[in-house]
């Protein structure tokens, strides 16, 4: 398992889907290991009422089928599937409605959304997923990407209600972007990077207000992290290889 | 993919193992063979995964390989190649041996007459290795290059079209730091008797890796197209080592720009760093019910 982690951190990240296939065919009783261990790029379906897309993952599954938070509704139908208790499914709905006006002014369009299931012990997970699509052709404002998507899941394990509560949330982002141009060719960018962060906080502030804040700050902070410090190192790693002119010409001893 | 009921042909487990090899970024293949042999658990499939996998990754990554002899380094290109494992470089006319699942010289032997192009087209070959000798030298801490006579290596004198080759490799391997990188040039040049022109072709392939706690790839490609007079073999020499170095930096300026312009331009369009409002979310709620009403109203929207 150790090995098949290691090719999946030494394969380029856009050919995720590729490796973990490859895997899973290698490896086939390790499988739900591995599709729990690896992140992938989301997938998306229309939910049967109103169209509106819905992310799939994990956290939405029952065998086959996926549970849209628009409609509750498992796609396709399923009998005796699990559903979250009527108050959980009423913060599930405000949360939906919140991440999506969130995700409207961080991503200007993306498709968002957010499951909650009971935990044992009082205690609930919430997990709110983005997808945004910022080529050209998707939703890209400014038109610079040829290619370009950021999916970011947020996992929250929320304990159990006191004065100051406890949040656990698991944060991974999965991007890629290439620009393409006459004069300066294929540039493409991919990664992926996860973290975590546990705060405690008063139950008084609520539960979406809590978890909105310790999402936004840590999407924050990873996409400063994936600007600056891992791309960075890669733009560091071009200026050794072949230094500035500017450099070059000051003569400075060979090392 | 594979359905669970079959376990996989030992043909399609060869075809996955050799995807996984030719994969590796620059530097990383004997890391991902060690963790790809532990993951097939079948050295047979292995063994011949990667005598087909190896000689391709390093002749697309341009692995540079020391001879034995002090004879320097040779580069493993598919211009140098002579025959399976045999590579030529043109500097010292040594031919050298290689094993390529080990990425290491085996042998040298000295270069047939056959081998080596004509004295006529030497003059030029060498004077622009002359030239990039220098060039690489300064604009490359960790350089290797090489240059081959391509097409009409057997011509002896002026009438004739030729081609040369100048491919230029540097890798950058940090594993410690967790960072791996490389950078190619191929740069075709056509010298067309006819015209009395050159026409130069280049090619571009930069890559890096870095993976602590995560794992970020660049890709970066570019390709471009230039010409300049036909002269004797200095002076063309000189020529091409200009152009090369003009569009080479040229390249490098415009890599830079790319990464300058990500934090506020092209990253924008997957996320901005704050709200068109310039202020952080207004999270802040008495009752999670009435919070989406609230947000509606302070941003302005219709729900």
């Amino acid at each position: 398992m150790e090995a098949a982690m290691g090719l999946m951190r030494r394969m380029p990240p856009r050919h995720s889907e590729t490796t973990l296939s490859a895997l899973l065919s290698l490896l086939p009783r390790h499988s739900s290991d591995l599709l729990s261990q690896v992140d992938l790029p989301l997938q998306v379906l229309p939910d049967v009422d109103s169209g509106k897309k819905f992310i799939l993952c994990e956290y939405n599954r029952d065998a086959d089928s996926y549970r849209s938070p628009w409609s509750n509704k498992y796609h396709p139908p399923l009998e005796d599937a699990p559903y979250p208790s009527s108050k959980l499914r009423q913060l599930e709905i405000e949360a939906n409605d919140i991440f999506t006006v969130y995700c409207d002014q961080y991503y200007e369009g993306g498709i968002s959304s957010v499951y909650m299931w009971e935990d044992d012990h009082e205690c609930f997970v919430a997990c709110f997923l983005v997808k945004k699509d910022g080529s050209k052709t998707g939703q890209g404002r400014r038109g610079y990407l040829e290619e370009g998507t950021w999916d970011a899941i947020h996992v929250i394990e929320v304990g159990p209600e006191e004065e100051m509560t406890r949040y656990c949330l698991t944060s991974t982002v999965m991007l890629s972007l290439t620009t393409d141009d006459v004069s300066s060719g294929t540039f493409s960018l991919s990664g992926s990077i996860r973290r975590q962060m546990n705060m405690n906080l008063p139950v008084a502030d609520g539960h979406l207000s809590n978890m909105g804040k310790m999402i936004e700050e840590m999407e924050g902070k990873l996409r400063n992290s994936l600007d600056q410090v891992y791309f960075g190192k890669t733009r560091e790693m071009v200026c050794t290889l072949r230094p500035p002119n500017e450099v070059v010409q000051m003569r400075l001893p060979s090392s | 993919m594979a359905e669970q009921e079959t376990a996989l042909s030992d043909k399609q487990k060869k075809e996955i193992a050799k995807w996984f090899l030719l994969n590796a970024p620059a530097g990383e293949i004997q890391y991902v063979a060690k963790d790809l042999k532990s993951v097939l658990k079948d050295d047979g499939v292995y063994d011949e995964a990667a005598s087909e996998a190896f000689p391709v990754y390093n002749k697309s990554h341009m692995i540079c390989l020391e001879m034995p002899g002090r004879f320097g380094d040779v580069l493993v290109t598919q211009y140098g190649e002579l025959g399976d494992n045999e590579y030529l470089d043109p500097k010292t006319t040594q031919v050298a041996i290689v094993d390529h699942v080990k990425q290491v010289c085996k042998e040298v032997r000295p270069a047939t007459d056959e081998e080596l192009p004509s004295p006529y087209i030497e003059e030029y070959r060498c004077a622009l290795e002359a030239e990039m000798l220098k060039y690489v030298g300064e604009a490359y801490p960790k350089g290797s290059f090489s240059v081959y006579c391509v097409n009409g290596k057997d011509v002896e004198g002026p009438g004739s079209d030729f081609e040369l080759v100048v491919v230029i490799s540097a890798a950058r391997l940090s594993p410690q730091n967790f960072c791996n990188g490389s950078w190619r040039s191929i740069w075709n040049i056509e010298f067309r008797d006819d015209v009395q022109v050159l026409e130069l072709k280049g090619k571009f392939q930069v890559g890096a890796h870095y993976f602590e706690e995560g794992n970020v790839q660049l890709d970066a490609k570019h390709e471009c197209r230039d010409s300049t007079m036909f002269q004797s073999p200095d002076d063309s020499a000189i020529a091409i080592e200009s152009v090369i170095r003009h569009h080479e930096t040229e390249y490098l300026a415009s890599l830079e720009a790319s990464y300058l312009n990500l934090p506020d331009t092209t990253f924008k369009d997957l996320r901005r760093k704050l709200p068109v409002t310039r202020t952080l979310f207004p999270w802040h709620g008495t009752s999670q019910f009435s919070l989406t009403r609230e947000i509606a109203k302070e941003l302005g929207i219709g729900k």
